[in-house]
Parts: C-alpha cells; structure tokens; sequence
C-alpha cells in the first residue's frame, strides 16, 4: 500500500520504497531504473543552468521544470518512436525526451527565434504558449491517425497515439474542453497529460476547479486518472497503460499528474507575493529525482561510483549547453522576413527590399552616423 | 494634488479612483489578486476592495469577457484585465460579435459599459505572442471604441474616462512605457478633463505633422527632439489617444498648415490605422499635401523573435528617414 491517497497511483513512496498497485504492473530492467534517474538528474541540470543563464542575462526568460521531472520523463519514455507529443511551453523533459538537444529549447527562450527542432523529425511539437490551443491540434492530428488507419491493428508497431501537455490552469480554457468533446465523440487516440502543479502564475488550483481534475474525464466519456506526478514509475506505467489504450482505438484518456511548481512560474515571477514558504517545505520532502535516488540506493541497483558519473555528465552537459548559449549570435534583420509564407509573397519581397536599402543606408552614412 | 508616478501606478492610481467613485466598477482578470497582475498594475487592488470586486478569475479569456457582459447586463461595470495582446484572441468571438454589438441589436435598450484593458506592443524581449499590436482588429469592428495612453497623466484620466463611459472600450496600454514616469493628479474631477476621443496635438511645428499613439508617441517626439537639434525640420507632433472614433480635425488642421504627414505605429501597416488615417488625409485635405502621406510601421510579418525586434519596430531613425522623405519630394 502506498499508505497515501487511495486515489493516487503510485509506485514509488516519497522515501524510495517501491510499492505495489492492483491496476498498474511494472518489471523493469536495472538498467531502465537506472536510466529514468539519470534522464531526471540531467534535465534538471540543464534547467538550472538555463535559470542561471536568463539571470546573466542571456535568456529573455525561462520557464522551469523543477520538481515536474519525474512527470515529463516518465511520461516522455512511455511514448513510442511513431507517437507524437504537443507540449506547452514547460515540457523540457519531453523534448529531452524526443531526442531533442536543450540548445533549440534554450535559443527560443533566448529570443533567437519560435522553435528550433523539426517536429516530424523529433514526432514532438513546437511549444505552445497560447494557454491550451494545442489540445485541439493535438486531438486533429489523433483523428488523423484514425482516418489513416493506424489504430487497432494486429503490428503493434504500426498503431499511433498521440499525447498531449497541458497544465492545470489550462483545463479553464475553452480550447481545451472542446478538445474533451471531439476527442471523446471521435475516438481519437489522445492522451491527456495535465501536470495539475498546483499554480496557474499566482493563482491556486481552487481558481480552476471545485472537482479534482481527473474526475472530469467521465463527464466528457473516457477515463481519468490521478498519478503521483513525482513517482516517476508510476508516471511511466500510467502514460504507458493510457498510450496503449489509445494505440488499440479505445479513445482518449486523461492523466492527472499531481505535482507541484517547485520554483517560480518563470524567472518573471515572484512566488512570495502568492503562496507560503512550508508549502514548499512539504513539497520538497517529495522531490522526484531524490526519491530515485534512494530506491536505487535501497534496491541496490547504483552505486557512488554511478552517482558520482552521473554527475560528471550532466556538468558536461550543462557546459556544454552553457558554452553554446554565449557562442550564439543574433539573427540577421532580414531573417525577420523568412518564412512568412512558403512560397514568399510579391508584396514581402518588396519590403524586405526596402528595409534593406535603408539598412545600407547606414553602412554609406560617414563614421558617426549623420544623426 | 499632483505626483509623480510611472504609467502603470497611473493607471492603478486611476482605477483606484473609479472603484472608489463608483461601488459597480469590478476588475476581473488573471493573476490580477494577490499578485498584482503580472505587470503589477492592480497592486493593492484586492487588498483594499476585497475578493469580490478585484476578481482573480479562472484562466480563461472567452470567459473573462463573456461573464464581464454578463456583469454589465447585470449593472455592473467590469473592467477586464487581459493579460497580454496575444491572448485576447480567445476572447475575440465575445468582443467583436457580442460586446460590440449588443448595444445596437437591442435597439438601444441595453449598454455594456465593459472596458478592456489590454497591454500591447514589443520592445520588451519577451517571447511569442506578448508583443503584439491587435488594434485593427478592433477598429475594424463598429460599436467598440478603441483608445491608447501614451503618458501616465494621460493613463490615469483615460482610464477613468473608461470606465465611467457607457460604450465597450478597449483600453491600450503601452506595456513598455509602464515604468517611465510624469506628473499625474488622481484626484482631479474628470468635468474639464480633456475628452476621451480627442487627439491631442504635443508640439508644434511647421514643417511636418507626425501623428502617433501609444508607445510610439515617445519615438515621434524623440524625433523631433533629434530633427529640431539639428536645426532641421520642425516637426508638428500629435497624440492620436483615441483610435475608434477617430478625431481627425486636428490632423486635417496640422497638415494644412505643413502640407505633409507622417504616420507611424507598431501594427504592420496594411490595413492598419495608419492607412485610414492617410485615406481620410488624402480625401480633405489633398491640395494642401506637398507630398505623400507616409507610413512607417511595423512589417507585414508576424512580430519576430525578440533578438530581431529593434528592426522590426519603428525607430527615431525610421521615422527622420520617413520625414527626410516626405521633404524631399
Ligand atoms: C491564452 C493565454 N492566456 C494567458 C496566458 C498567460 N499565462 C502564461 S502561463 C499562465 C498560467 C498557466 O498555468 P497552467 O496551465 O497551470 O500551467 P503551468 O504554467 O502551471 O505549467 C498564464 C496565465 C497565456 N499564455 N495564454
């Protein structure tokens, strides 16, 4: 027994104790174990150094993910090479997930430019930071996965879902219940993955609900489950359970991780001006990437020597990380006109011709600019 | 009593006023409680006027307008806090087809005295979807008005004048301007205020007439700050303050006088205020013109990543560019 909310699925204790639950199996090898560890210790590393980063100054802004590891890697593994992912803006476990390098995340925050990565190549979305719009793109593109056929079949390998990030403001959002509604009307294989972290900015989750989130899903026709959002196993059975339910054409589910936003909504934000320090206290003696920690060390499945290389790597990769940020250069002016269409327009091309003259205008000007 | 205060404690200084003049006035919006809003501009608002009149409300825009008719419907006078430009669009459906509208299909019977406040433009190096410039959309649909502060003085009494008006208004805030400071009197009687929908002409000059609102109105009067040290032109500069209706006697009356006009704002320039106000320049006053009307605007682009945007926005130098211009001809 988890000894905690009946409600809650976990498979972790907040000390490390692996315990069992009647819906949710799992047999992992000691490597995988070891893995969802090192794949937390890492993001948050990479997390860190970004909040360092925006604080000197080299990113706009940043939106971290402490204490919401265990949910977006757990999550993130379950999914399929052929699955597809449409987080928000704070899914940085995910994308790591998705085999994308943090340096794309970070060069967006940093104002580089709107999403780096090719998301058919990665099958993970660009960021979204309009409140909830991608539960809708994320439920077309399941009903398209519908129309090519590519639920129920006998290949498991051939069979598609779709997952998609939200956080527990979002559930506010017009988009996103009619996302419940045509989801559940076409069976679309959709898995909701709220990360119900407690705080939309400032404002505390009583702002969005009087039901816990996960009891929603019934009213919409589909299941709804509340995870330990920081038991990494059990995010990890849980998505993985939801995916295969979607992958056999049984239609949409809703995940609940419950979890809490251990830091400030963004680097932007003052958490003392809304919420109470031992909250956080209470919270921290649940942390996600400690709790591995201790299961590996009671399991006996690492030992110092593993910790300690887990360690060195994620300081390498927060160096590396680091050295890329301070190595990039600004965007070029004229680079502001790529993209608007794909096939250019008459009318752009002639004012990016424009403003390119009056840009050489100043090149010509005599040194110290005529004003 | 006159102090000294940034655009954005003018703003709450003016809110303040109206919740306490008028017991109907409420501000519903996000984060707008205990935080302050994100830009603070509701600091001490709940504290002071409980929970029931400063609204943290759920997160969701549609719904933020659509209750605020209600409220309206109701006798109440909401004054929404939508928390950046680029997410009023969830709310669009509410503002352009039912607040615009409702005043007319009932015939007159019902008003919606709703005001929505709405923090718009770049040059603050955020991210996506925080530095837009929506107000066309808005001046496009009839029944709304549109206004835009450009001085905390200005701020504080624009938005009282909001809020006590009985039309759907849409309140811009130039969000990079919010910490630069002025003179500001909140407690002033709004009775020989300066009128809501009037432009506002800022410094005089004769050779060309620049007209600008909102955070551009700094850009413009810089501009002829740098022409005039130069002993060049003397620009003429106007505050345009109300974007729907538009108040164009003094523009026409500016040009006639200088012959030339200069139009620069945020918003890319098709379709945007400024080519309704070169329209109706060219319509009355076309003999005066010595030269085109001349935009200078933002691109037909959406708003860029933050590392590119000083191109994007209209600069000092892009608008003397624009003025050398209009000289030349
Ligand atoms: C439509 C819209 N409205 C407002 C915002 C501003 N905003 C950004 S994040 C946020 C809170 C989101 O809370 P939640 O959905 O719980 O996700 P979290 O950031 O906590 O993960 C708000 C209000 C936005 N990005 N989009």
């Amino acid at each position: 027994m988890s000894g905690g909310d009946p409600q809650l699925v976990q498979l972790l204790t907040p000390e490390g104790e692996r315990v069992e639950h009647p819906d949710y199996h799992l047999q992992l090898s000691d490597q995988e174990y070891r893995d969802f560890y090192r794949d937390m210790e890492l993001i948050r590393r990479v997390d860190f150094e970004a909040t360092a980063l925006q604080r000197q100054g080299e990113l706009g802004i940043w939106a971290s993910l402490l204490g919401q590891e265990a949910a977006q890697i757990g999550s993130g593994r379950a999914l399929k090479p052929q699955d597809m992912a449409f987080p928000t803006y704070r899914e940085h476990g995910v994308a790591w997930c998705r085999g994308i390098d943090p340096i794309n995340i970070l060069c967006t925050w940093r104002g580089n430019d709107q999403g780096a990565w090719d998301p058919k190549v990665h099958r993970c979305q660009l960021y979204t930071i309009v409140i909830g719009a991608q539960t809708l793109h994320a439920t077309g593109y399941a009903m398209g996965i519908v129309k090519d056929g590519k639920v129920g079949g006998d290949d498991p390998a051939k069979n598609e879902a779709t997952i998609v990030y939200f956080g527990d403001g979002a559930t506010s959002q017009g988009d996103v219940n009619e996302a419940f509604i045509w989801s559940s009307v076409f069976a679309a294989p959709l898995v909701f993955f709220c990360q119900n972290n407690q705080y939309a900015i400032s404002e505390p989750l009583e702002r969005q609900t009087r039901v816990p989130l996960y009891q929603r899903a019934n009213g919409f026709g589909f299941p709804g489950v509340r995870v330990d959002g920081n038991d990494v196993l059990a995010t990890y059975a849980v998505t993985t359970a939801a995916l295969d339910r979607a992958r056999s054409g049984d239609g949409p589910s809703f995940i609940e991780a419950y979890t809490y936003r251990m830091g400030a909504h963004t680097t932007n934000d003052d958490p003392t001006k809304y919420r109470i320090a031992s909250e956080v206290e209470s919270w921290k003696l649940k942390d996600p990437v400690a709790r591995m920690k201790s299961f590996l060390i009671r399991q006996q499945l690492a030992d110092n020597d593993y910790f300690d290389s887990v360690r060195a790597d994620a300081d390498a990769l927060a160096a590396k990380l680091r050295s890329e940020v301070l190595a990039l250069t600004d965007p070029a002016p004229l680079s502001m006109f790529d993209h608007v269409f794909p096939n250019g327009s008459a009318e752009l091309d002639a004012q990016r011709a424009g403003f390119a003259r009056y840009l050489d205008s100043f090149a010509d000007a005599p040194a110290g600019g005529s004003r | 009593m006159t102090r000294t205060m940034t655009l954005g404690k003018a703003i709450n200084a003016g809110l303040r006023t109206a919740m306490e003049e008028d017991p109907k006035v409420v501000l519903m919006g996000e984060d707008i409680g205990r935080l302050g809003g994100v830009f603070r501009i509701t600091d001490g608002l709940q504290k002071d006027f409980g929970e029931d009149r400063v609204i943290d409300t759920p997160l969701a825009e549609s719904g933020i307008v659509g209750t605020a008719i209600g409220l309206a419907l109701r006798g109440y006078r909401p004054v929404c806090e939508i928390q950046f430009d680029g997410f009023v669009y969830p709310a669009y459906d509410q503002i352009v087809a039912q607040l615009a509208k409702m005043h007319y299909r009932s015939a007159g019977r019902l008003t919606l005295p709703v005001t929505i406040r709405l923090p718009f433009g770049g040059g603050i190096g955020a991210v996506e979807h925080h530095s837009e410039s929506p107000e066309g959309y808005f001046v496009h649909t009839a029944g709304l008005k549109v206004v835009a502060c450009s001085t905390p003085a200005e701020a504080n009494v624009m938005i009282r004048q909001a809020i006590a008006s009985d039309d759907p208004v849409i309140f811009l805030e130039p969000k990079r301007r919010y910490h630069e400071k002025g003179e500001v009197e909140p407690e002033a009687s709004l009775d020989d205020a300066f009128p809501l929908h009037a432009s506002r002409v800022l410094r005089e000059g004769g050779d060309c007439t620049v007209v600008a609102y909102g955070p551009m109105v700094r850009v413009a009067l810089d501009a002829a700050t740098a022409a005039a040290a130069d002993s060049g032109p003397a620009l003429e500069v106007i505050d345009l303050r109300s974007l729907s209706p538009l108040d164009m006697e003094p523009i026409y009356a500016s040009v006639r006088k200088t012959g030339r006009l200069v139009v620069v704002h945020e918003a890319p320039g098709t379709l945007g205020v400024g080519a309704e106000l070169a329209a109706r320049v060219q319509e009355e006053c076309f003999y005066s013109l010595e030269s085109p009307v001349l935009r200078v605007t933002g691109f037909d682009t959406p708003y860029p990543p933050a590392r590119v945007e000083d191109h994007y926005l209209p600069d000092l130098d892009r608008v003397l560019d624009a003025v050398d211009r209009s000289l030349a001809h």
